[in-house]
């Protein structure tokens, strides 16, 4: 008797109206929590505001007016020209003196990046018509640095024995010129690659961390069970929490793609669609994640970490954002498939600065899916299994 | 008083190394990041894809690609005659280059005039496009100087020497390991400070703490020194793992390293527990400490140099206790910098300390009331 009428409730628990009705109270639910409390509007509306501020203006990796030491031992007017060249560069702001001693202290405390000598020789060698010779120290601490002022070092010797060339009646191109032509971001704007990069670096804080540390909390305080023990399943629940975070980082995405045209400048040469189905889709490994940490955790210090560890610093450093994946060790290489921001972060640039290149989207949106799929599956075994 | 205060210490030492979760926290994070930094962090430009669309048949454009094919830099090279193709490849991102060789190139040279080739880049990874752009450039100029055209140009070409200070070889790693003692110091006493207060406030052990005998000025102290020893021995195991895993020379001394070190972590625990008395609860304190933790990595002089900067943004730097560590942690390292660069360095250091630690105490003793 009694077990016929549990099972005439679970039918009518089961009906597909009434799981509607329970996964939209549970939306409600969970955006009401997100409304009242103030951490999760500044997560998904004032941290992408400081990113983007932060990569828009604040990182660049294109260095201007590095400044160096020019040493002319014995000046003449051979050398006088190459420090004028020295001079015209946009790459240099250049200080002078007669002995390299008066910049090594400042070498040391990084107070220049370089020093050019321009030798006592030099002058002689230039009028005799052998090959002169330039002395460069670099700051080595600052490694990359160094190789940027080593190449520009080159570009104006080069400049200026094309000049010497030309003076002396020389063709006035050099011998084979190249003509490098930058395709979808001609002004080299590392800002251009950035912002967009950024984009992904915001929706995964709201997809991951945020929604780890939320729900992590329901886990520490005992409301996730309490919640269990009503007729929602666990698939409903975990529907219930997951859209409003959704929601919210597509929220967060609209606010920086609306920075990053309006206040940037940044170029959408691509479709809005494919830009909301590339993140829409981006969103499930991200929110698979978030919902996994808090799962395994069930405490919100330690989701927050493993979120940080585990989403955050490879949305950085390993989906080819910053640093060139192609250019990391082969293990590291491996790794930085299962991260899910490295198949964005290509659809991101491409839909902001050359249009919709949908074969690489769909490639790129595959491997999102699949990474989602079994960040889902983990996440509700997880959640059952506990409940046991 | 020292007695009480020995004994929060030792309370506040053993809940933060009890804790399987702190213990991780302590452990996997600064592990993590040391590694994978270390490792992927790098600017440089390697395994590079190309493609070539060589309408020229001669000797010139084929030790032109034949010099490419020998560039450490370049991993692979495709040919192909389709323009269309070409456009795809870069589209979808299989290369990040293409070179385009006109019918008639060797010709030219050989008649001793100035010829060209096209190189195209994906503008969409500027700065690794820029970096294959140069190389490029680079082997195009040198087989300019064997033509015959160009021959007299590259004789009248100063000869380069060059020497690289501190670090010869430009070894990435040099300067990744001691950035990151500074930079992981910073997120360890950050995140264990600014939790400190609020984890005690949300399971009300904090109403505990204020009814025993400890005055307010012992709880902070109490609250101050762990996470300052825990930086501390962080600190001594990242210098370990520099010196014997990464070799990174370590030319300086360690006392003024330890010194400045000690200042920069009371200035970032000041930090922590400013944030962690302004937060009702852990997240909005983990929330809080991240929020703070993003600019301060970003804008140190970490990942970009300062100088990058623009002038108006360069002086909210001089707020950040990042970026003057990371000129003392690089500098003994590599530099064996002077100890009065170092006090210059650490002045600011001690100032930000002063002011973020009354500030937490000013706010801490107003909460207790």
């Amino acid at each position: 008797m009694s077990g016929k009428v549990d099972r005439s409730g679970l039918e009518a628990a089961m009906r597909p109206a009434a799981r509607l009705k329970r996964i939209g109270a549970l939306i409600g639910k969970e955006s009401k929590q997100i409304m009242r409390d103030p951490s999760s509007i500044l997560i998904a509306l004032v941290l992408p505001l400081i990113l983007l501020f932060i990569f828009g203006y604040g990182v660049s990796l294109d260095a201007r007016q590095t400044r160096i030491g020019l040493v002319i031992e014995s000046p003449s007017a051979v050398t006088e020209e190459l420090a004028a060249s020295f001079d015209g560069s946009r790459y240099f702001s250049v200080q002078r003196a007669s002995d390299r001693r008066t910049f090594e202290t400042a070498l040391v405390e990084g107070r220049v990046r370089g020093i050019v000598v321009i030798p006592a020789a030099f002058t002689e060698d230039v009028s005799a018509g052998r090959q002169p010779q330039v002395q460069l120290l670099l700051d080595g601490g600052e490694p990359n640095t160094a190789s940027l002022v080593d190449g520009y070092v080159r570009g104006v010797l080069a400049g200026w024995a094309q000049q010497r060339a030309v003076a002396a009646g020389a063709a006035a191109e050099p011998a084979i010129s190249v003509a490098p032509r930058y395709w979808f971001n001609a002004e080299l704007e590392s800002r251009n690659f950035l912002v967009p990069g950024s984009v992904a670096i915001v929706m995964t804080l709201v997809g991951t961390l945020l929604t780890s540390l939320v729900i992590a909390r329901e886990w520490e305080r005992g409301t996730m069970e309490a919640i269990m023990a009503t007729p929602v399943t666990a698939g409903e629940l975990l529907i219930g929490k997951v859209v409003p975070y959704f929601v919210l980082a597509l929220l967060s995405m609209t606010l920086c793609v609306v920075l990053a045209v309006f206040q940037f400048g940044v170029p959408l040469r691509g479709s809005l669609i494919a830009l909301y189905i590339l993140s829409a889709t981006f969103l499930i490994p991200a929110l698979g994640q978030g919902l996994l940490i808090s799962a395994a955790t069930k405490n919100q210090f330690l989701a927050s970490q493993v979120a940080l560890v585990s989403a955050f610093l490879p949305a950085f450093l390993l989906s080819g954002f910053i640093f060139e994946i192609g250019s990391m060790p082969w293990p590291i290489r491996l790794l930085t498939h299962i991260v899910p921001a490295r198949y964005l972060i290509p659809g991101l640039q491409s839909v902001f600065l050359s249009g919709d290149v949908w074969p690489l989207f769909l490639t790129n949106m595959a491997a999102m899916l699949v990474i989602g799929a079994v960040f889902f599956l983990l996440a509700a075994r997880n959640s059952r299994k506990r409940l046991q | 008083m020292w007695l009480r205060l020995k004994a929060l210490i030792i309370k506040e030492l053993l809940a933060v190394l009890r804790d399987p979760r702190s213990r991780f926290v302590l452990i996997m994070p600064p592990l993590m990041q040391l590694l994978i930094f270390t490792y992927a962090a790098t600017l440089e430009v390697k395994n590079v894809d190309l493609m070539v669309l060589n309408r020229d048949g001669g000797y010139w454009s084929g030790e032109l690609v034949r010099r490419l094919e020998g560039a450490p830099t370049f991993r692979s090279i495709r040919f192909t005659r389709d323009p269309e193709a070409l456009h795809r490849a870069i589209d979808e991102q299989q290369v990040i280059a293409a070179i385009g060789i006109d019918a008639g190139f060797s010709r030219e040279i050989s008649a001793g005039r100035p010829a060209s080739v096209q190189l195209i880049l994906d503008g969409r990874r500027s700065n690794a496009s820029q970096i294959v752009g140069n190389y490029v450039s680079q082997v195009v100029s040198t087989l300019g100087g064997e033509t015959p055209a160009g021959e007299q140009a590259a004789a009248l070409t100063p000869a380069l020497v060059e020497r690289n200070w501190f670090n010869p070889n430009l070894d990435y790693q040099w300067f990744i390991v001691p950035s990151l003692i500074a930079e992981i110091g910073m997120l360890i006493a950050l995140i264990l400070t600014s939790l400190a207060v609020a984890r005690e406030r949300e399971l009300g052990t904090f109403d505990q703490l204020m009814v025993s005998p400890l005055s307010a000025r012992e709880i902070l102290l109490g609250k101050l020194i762990p996470p300052l020893l825990l930086g501390l021995a962080q600190m001594t195991f990242f210098v370990v793992a520099a010196v014997f895993f990464f070799k990174v020379p370590l030319r300086g001394a360690l006392l003024p390293l330890y010194g400045s070190g000690l200042f920069f972590l009371a200035s970032v625990v000041g930090l922590g527990l400013f944030i962690s008395s302004l937060c009702k609860t852990q997240q909005q304190a983990i929330l809080g400490a991240f929020l703070l933790l993003v600019p301060a990595t970003t804008l140190s002089g970490f990942a970009t140099p300062i100088d990058n900067m623009p002038g108006w943004l360069q002086p909210l730097t001089y707020l950040n206790p990042l970026r003057y560590f990371l000129v003392v942690a690089k500098g003994v390292f590599l530099r064996d910098l002077p100890l009065s660069e170092i006090v210059l360095q650490t002045a600011p250091l001690a100032l930000i300390a002063l002011v973020t630690l009354s500030a937490a105490a000013w706010l801490f003793r107003r909460r207790m009331e």
